[in-house]
């Protein structure tokens, strides 16, 4: 290779060398090795300097087509050597100058690594976002308002005001029953998952649909309680029909790997 | 994949992995950045003995959004 080149990590692993390496496409097209230390391996990359250095990233980050390639082959990665045991995934544009970096960074760090290893061994991520079932429209729009006074039949101003005066709180009712209804499902959801993390809620234009989010959450469950966790949204479902409830997953475990940052606010 | 209708099942989603091609960008951006991208401004990076990399995300969530409105996104 005559061009200069930086290393990109995917994840860590206990492992010396997964078997689905071999033929696996990492981001930006190039092949997947790993960078053994301390015991443990970097899932690595070569990947162009002129593209990942620190200028580059903050360039081609802002590229909505770039990033997207770019998370999906870190996703595809990562996913490939989780499917062959426990991984710790990097947070994405993790990059190292050369192997030695990346091989100082494991050993710099084996410890809590390790431990995020053990903490996520045998255990998958699933995701659940919450919605309001019905779109959450500006109060002018919310139902039909009453008909203001001053025209035949329409009451006082008293009775149109006490009538407008019911009709918000009833929206301000709504909103707090999904919000109480969202925290319940929380609540019921972390206690079958080893840890529970909240992401914060999409907005309706991310997500790509109108509902408001009102539960972006990620739980870890150990291999085998899917079945218990997915029984449990159903019913939840059945408890409160004022919410949509969709599951992803299975994830590889990205909402449990982070190591203890120093300096982190 | 695309967000749960109005209308429907209460709960959706899959019970297996989906392909990484049809997992929604949103989702895996939550994830793989690990911090609120889709609500707050700045990420921050980690490029390990590079530089630390400050992205705002404000044009990000301009392309999502359009991207989302073209209904090509899974």
């Amino acid at each position: 290779m005559t061009e200069p080149s930086v290393v990109w990590t995917y994840a860590v692993t206990e492992r010396d060398r997964p078997a689905c390496l071999d033929g696996l496409e990492g981001v930006a097209g190039g092949p997947v090795r790993a960078v053994t230390a301390a015991g443990l391996t970097a899932i690595a990359g070569d990947v162009p300097a002129a593209d990942f250095d620190a200028a580059a990233l903050r360039r081609n980050l802002e590229d909505l087509g770039w990033l997207e390639t770019t998370a999906r082959a870190h996703h595809r990665v990562i996913e490939a050597v989780a499917g062959e045991g426990p991984v710790v995934p990097m947070r994405l544009a993790t990059v190292y100058r050369d192997d030695a970096g990346a091989a100082a960074a494991l050993a710099e760090h084996a410890g809590d690594l390790r431990a995020a290893i053990a903490r996520t061994r045998a255990r998958k991520e699933w995701g659940i976002k919450a919605y309001a079932a019905r779109p959450a429209p500006p109060d002018r729009d919310a139902g039909p308002a009453p008909r203001p006074p001053g025209r035949a039949a329409a009451g006082s101003g008293a009775a149109y005001l006490a009538r407008r005066r019911q009709q918000l709180s009833a929206q301000e009712r709504a909103r707090h029953d999904v919000v109480t209804s969202a925290e319940l499902i929380h609540a019921r959801l972390a206690g079958l998952a080893e840890q529970s993390r909240l992401h914060p809620p999409q907005p309706p234009q991310l997500a790509g649909q109108r509902l408001q989010m009102i539960l972006n959450a990620a739980y870890l469950l150990a291999d085998g309680q899917d079945g218990d966790f997915a029984a449990a949204v159903t019913e939840l479902a059945g408890q409160h029909p004022a919410v949509r409830i969709e599951i992803t997953g299975p994830w590889p475990p990205y909402s449990f790997a982070a190591l203890p940052e120093a300096g982190q606010p | 994949m695309t967000g749960p209708a109005t209308t429907g099942p209460a709960v959706t989603g899959p019970r297996r992995a989906l392909p990484a091609e049809r997992v929604a960008l949103v989702d895996l951006l939550d994830r793989v950045l690990a911090r609120g991208v889709v609500v707050t401004g700045d990420v921050t990076l980690s490029i390990a003995d590079v530089d630390l990399v400050t992205v705002n995300l404000r044009a990000l969530i301009t392309s999502v959004s359009a991207l989302a409105e073209t209904g090509d996104h899974p």
